[in-house]
């Protein structure tokens, strides 16, 4: 039996939060969601959480768990090493219901840096003919940023975000780190300027709280470091070459020709 | 529909969780930094003391030299050498340095501020060390 203190909050009834308290059988391999679930179909109908996938992708069920925030699914409830579990929504949101939070400042933010890839060339973007060339390198330097879930556990755990309204948080600076530092992208100059304001990359201290909470390992906090260097410094654009179809390639002797494909060219 | 909003505020700086060590030198390179600017202010205050002419200016000093001001002194001095060591450690991290690079994650995720925690201690001994320098120059020596 574990003991579970979950914050309540009914916009219709109450004014202020509360703690109520569920007795849950837990079984080893239980995680905190399995217990929110247990509790929902057989003590309280009435509790309201968000979830999805259950498997760390959606990043629905972030919530602040025995002091850190993190999401329900991936945290067994054995990992916790206690029998006193307290679950509180999301801080720095506002709460819509129990542990349902309003994500839209997340969202706002993320929307303000730009996140998709700019090109100079618009026409190859919109109507493309071949593809684009990216070593394995060139891949690193941004794929760890772009597994964000936006389940927004990043700005709850953040100091600035706690008296900041507008500052950008670590999700959308990481993001606009992961942009510029596509080869495909040319963006660099409109990110900047949403970045590098009152409110942007320099109200980051590094207090390190964002990238030690990721549930994914994108290390927001590494991005905006990342970011303060390129504003420093400058950023080298690089526009990524554009690779003629492999169809179309001379092939190598020896090397058995590719099928012919099986949907013509119009 | 009403809303509440659940934003931690100041609340946020001192404790928002079971963070790393950086989350509260964050809050305490604020406070230090606050002071330093307070002291600022108490010193341009005091030292135009010097304007009303010499007997302003001793019986100004004379009231300074309390154990109260003493103290403030010392403090002012820590959080000062505090201030510069955290202060230098955020120069060297918001230029890149020291935190790892980009790369793949597999778990258990090592996150940039694990990577720097080394320098973050070293510098922090470092201000621990002429603190309590400081100190025994103040009080003992």
């Amino acid at each position: 039996m574990a003991t579970f203190r979950i914050q309540r909050y009914n916009p219709e009834k109450d004014t202020r939060p509360y703690l109520q308290t569920y007795e849950v059988p837990v079984e080893r391999g239980m995680s905190i969601l399995d217990c929110l679930f247990y509790i929902k179909e057989n003590l309280d109908a009435t509790l309201s959480f968000r979830a999805s996938c259950r498997m760390g992708i959606c990043g629905s069920c972030a919530m602040y768990i025995n002091g850190l925030p993190r999401l329900a699914c991936e945290t067994q409830v054995e990992s916790l090493r206690t029998d006193t579990i307290e679950i509180r929504p999301l801080p720095n949101y506002e709460i819509i219901k129990d542990l349902v939070v309003d994500l839209s400042p997340l969202f706002d933010k993320h929307q303000k840096v730009k996140p998709w890839i700019i090109s100079s060339d618009a026409v190859e973007v919109d109507r493309p003919t071949k593809e684009y060339s990216q070593s394995p390198a060139q891949l690193e330097g941004y794929l760890q940023f772009a597994y964000c879930l936006k389940c927004g556990i990043c700005l709850a755990a953040c100091p600035t975000v706690a008296t900041d309204k507008e500052f950008l948080g670590p999700q959308a600076l990481a993001q606009a780190f992961r942009y510029s530092s596509d080869n495909r992208d040319n963006g660099f100059k409109e990110r900047i300027s949403v970045v590098d304001t009152l409110h942007g990359l320099w109200r980051c201290h590094m207090a390190g709280a964002c990238a030690e909470v990721c549930p994914k390992g994108v290390d927001p906090a590494l991005a905006i470091q990342l970011m303060k260097r390129k504003a420093i410094f400058g950023h080298k654009e690089e526009q990524a070459r554009l690779l003629e179809a492999l169809l179309e390639a001379t092939p190598i002797p020896g090397i058995p020709k590719a099928p012919e494909p099986t949907v013509k060219k119009k | 529909m009403r809303r509440y909003n659940n934003r931690l505020w100041v609340k946020g700086w001192i404790y928002g969780g079971n963070y790393g060590i950086e989350r509260y030198l964050y809050t305490l390179h604020r406070i230090s930094g606050l002071g330093l600017i307070l002291y600022l202010l108490m010193h341009i205050y005091v030292t135009a003391a010097r304007i009303y002419g010499a007997a302003a200016w001793e019986q100004t000093m004379a009231f300074l030299y309390g154990p109260a001001f003493k103290l403030g002194e010392y403090l002012l001095i820590a959080g000062a050498i505090f201030h510069a060591a955290n202060g230098l450690w955020l120069i060297i991290i918001e230029l890149g340095m020291c935190i790892g690079k980009p790369q793949r994650q597999e778990y258990p995720y090592v996150p940039s501020v694990k990577k720097q925690r080394p320098l973050m201690v070293a510098l922090m001994l470092l201000a621990a060390v002429l603190i309590i320098v400081s100190g025994l120059d103040f009080f003992i020596i």
